[in-house]
């Protein structure tokens, strides 16, 4: 399946695990934020790359301990609505200091992902079937931003000129 | 007033770019009806009982004679020929057609506005004091702060999908016009005990169905802490404000359930962690701030011989004066209203011939600029003394010298049932029955400064809940039927109404008001406004006098 990653169409490389069953030895494996918890060592170093998916109403700073170990972290967000998901990508890259993959994936719209984006999303999985070229466009409808955020880090205050 | 540069006219231009791909994406099907709602809200459309409604931002309440006519280009073009003032001092058209609202974006742009965030569950208009800049009462001029606000919240990238809409309030004088206590947040600009300025925070009020005093967070907050402060209360809110059901989603609700003190650790843990990061420069405050110091006062006489003449022999004139005047900071300058209230005309409507010509009429009398109230009214602030006789005649001439400011006809009502899918009772119709006891302007005058809100529904778009007299209409097996509240405020002493008793039929409303018209007259002592009346005797003669037949 293609995703949009760091500004750019490619294949993806990971699965997203659901329930119990087992790790595949090897591979790119997305588990959910309570299997994380409870994930034996043994079955986290079985993997080739661990990623954990967190829900909008789940405590995104649950993830810190296990920060050192993910290569991922997926933000299911639905309903598109539901904003929480902005301020987990932010508490990620701002204060729990996550330098990792962060993707959106689930219900969200292509005039979320400029936003998204400037929160530190990388990378964006659609549903099958979504116009991935026309998606790309997103991030450039806006060439100003006010706000320093993770995409620029001064507020426009101090870029005026 | 502010002035973009290449950045600010860029984000204006590139939103409504945006829109109108948003818009051609939903005509042409790609985008569903439920995707396309937040997104056309958050560019102020709704889509109401006869056509969509377009609100269009007029940040803290500022227009300049430019802006002010291309609003009536907008209302003769796109509309039919008139708009509508709100409470939160922006301007609602009723009429547009939805394929052109981004016609009409464009045409804003072109002077400075937008309609960006009007709507939707995002950062709303900052809103502030009409006299602002001009009050002899004010520590400083509050929109430099508001401007800010306005930038920091367009597109803020972290909260424009909060659980529910969220408003902010600036007031920089002593006396409240800016109704900060009943926002989801209120900044207050305060004197620390170093004689330093800066804000006293309020969180959590609100009318609608839940009205809730705001309470104190912060009591004083550096200006260099300012955003941070705000992105640490928007941050907790948007984590914890309930999404389970929309009538408990705002900041309220989460104050008042989580309690102000474990809400306040809250807010204070998130803003130790970002404090730093975002310092609001005193170059930028004084960069905005230069922007709304451009009056060249002249030195001016405080009296003037005509006017003391007219005063004393023009009974219209003088009333005029004392109702639609008020004293400005500088001497020979006086700020004057302009009611939107005529008496059997809908609240806050005005056409786009009375736009125009008074947008010619700012330039020659008040700098160019003029103000919207959160009353919905206009004013113009800074007119010289000498000239308030011409003055007089030309707004008479143009119908928009109605003597009401502050009386009980200078209503503010919400749309209601003709316009509003959510209304459940007609809003203008009453007012208009009201004002019909007032043929008698002398009547008026008697009974002083009295606020009457009406809200079709219990959203309380109109503000019921903090009228002096509340009128909310409701529904009672199909017809309309209104609850009185009696004793709200939203100024310093800030109150919610009292319930008088029983809703009453559309038909009584205007005779029930006559009847507490009546019983404040015998009530009142010496010259006692009708809020000070209620607060000293209670709701309880009103309900004898209203109910005595019942």
């Amino acid at each position: 399946m293609k995703i949009i990653k760091s500004g750019h169409i490619v294949e993806d490389q990971w699965t997203h695990l659901d329930g119990e069953s087992a790790l595949p030895s090897g591979a790119s494996v997305t588990v959910g934020l309570d299997r994380l918890e409870t994930l034996p060592e043994s079955e986290r170093q079985i993997v080739s790359q661990l990623g954990v998916r967190i829900g909008p109403d789940e405590d995104v700073t649950r993830v810190k301990a296990h920060l050192h170990q993910l290569d991922l972290v997926v933000l299911a967000m639905n309903p598109f609505t539901d904003g929480r998901s902005f301020s987990q990508a932010r508490i990620l890259r701002e204060q729990l200091g996550f330098r990792g993959e962060i993707r959106a994936s689930g219900d969200f719209l292509r005039d979320q992902m400029y936003y998204l984006h400037r929160l530190g999303v990388n990378s964006f999985e659609f549903a099958g079937g979504t116009d991935l070229n026309d998606r790309l466009k997103a991030f450039s409808e806006f060439s100003v931003t006010y706000q320093a955020a993770q995409d620029e880090p001064q507020p426009l205050y101090r870029r005026r000129g | 007033m502010y002035q973009y540069d290449h950045h600010d006219q860029t984000i204006v231009n590139e939103r409504a770019a945006q829109f109108r791909e948003q818009t051609r994406r939903f005509l042409a099907g790609e985008l569903t009806e439920d995707q396309y709602r937040p997104l056309r809200l958050m560019n102020g459309l709704y889509i109401q009982r006869h056509a969509p409604m377009l609100r269009v931002a007029i940040p803290y309440g500022l227009l300049s004679s430019r802006q002010l006519r291309m609003l009536a280009h907008i209302a003769r073009t796109y509309d039919r020929g008139y708009g509508h003032f709100t409470t939160r001092q922006n301007i609602q058209y009723n009429w547009p057609q939805l394929e052109q609202v981004p016609d009409i974006l464009d045409c804003l742009a072109s002077v400075q506005m937008h309609a960006i965030q009007t709507s939707g569950n995002c950062i709303r208009n900052t809103t502030s004091d009409h006299l602002a800049g001009v009050a002899a009462d004010e520590l400083e001029d509050p929109r430099p702060y508001c401007e800010i606000i306005r930038q920091w919240s367009t597109l803020h990238p972290e909260f424009a999908f909060l659980p529910r809409k969220f408003k902010i309030a600036v007031s920089g004088a002593e006396r409240d016009r800016a109704a900060t206590q009943v926002h989801d947040i209120g900044l207050q600009l305060v004197r620390n005990a170093e004689g330093r300025a800066g804000f006293e925070v309020l969180v959590g009020g609100g009318l609608g169905r839940t009205p809730i005093i705001g309470v104190v967070i912060r009591p004083f907050l550096e200006k260099e802490d300012l955003l941070s402060y705000l992105e640490a209360i928007l941050r907790v809110y948007n984590q914890l404000g309930r999404r389970d059901n929309k009538y408990k989603a705002r900041i309220k609700i989460l104050v008042k359930e989580t309690g102000i003190e474990t809400f306040s650790r809250l807010v204070e843990d998130e803003w130790n962690l970002i404090r730093d990061s975002i310092k609001l420069d005193a170059q930028e405050i004084e960069r905005v701030t230069r922007d709304f110091k451009t009056r060249q006062y002249q030195t001016l006489p405080t009296s003037d011989a005509q006017v003391e003449t007219l005063l004393a022999g023009n009974k219209e004139f003088a009333a005029w004066h004392r109702r639609n005047t008020v004293d400005h900071k500088q001497p020979g300058y006086r700020a004057v209203f302009i009611s939107l209230k005529p008496h059997g005309k809908p609240p806050g409507d005005m056409t786009d011939a009375q736009m125009d010509a008074v947008a010619d009429i700012i330039d020659r009398y008040s700098f160019g600029e003029i103000r919207v109230t959160h009353t919905q009214n206009l004013v113009l602030a800074d007119v010289e003394t000498r000239k308030l006789p011409e003055l007089w005649k030309e707004l008479s001439s143009l119908e928009l010298a109605t003597a009401n400011v502050g009386t009980a006809t200078d209503m503010i009502t919400c749309p209601g049932l003709e316009f509003c899918s959510l209304a459940n009772a007609a809003s203008i119709p009453v007012a208009n029955g009201i004002q019909t006891l007032f043929d008698d302007m002398d009547y008026l005058y008697d009974l002083g400064e009295i606020r009457i809100n009406i809200s079709g529904c219990m959203n309380g778009c109109g503000h019921h809940t903090v009228g002096h007299i509340g009128i909310l209409g409701v529904d009672k097996k199909g017809e309309e039927w209104y609850q009185i509240t009696l004793g709200g405020s939203s100024a310093n002493e800030a109150s919610l109404g009292e319930r008088l008793g029983p809703s009453v039929a559309r038909h009584e409303v205007t005779g029930v008001m006559e009847k507490i018209f009546l019983t404040f007259k015998d009530l009142r002592e010496g010259e006692e406004s009708f809020l000070e009346t209620v607060r000293r005797t209670g709701i309880e003669p009103f309900q004898e006098r209203v109910y005595e037949n019942h």
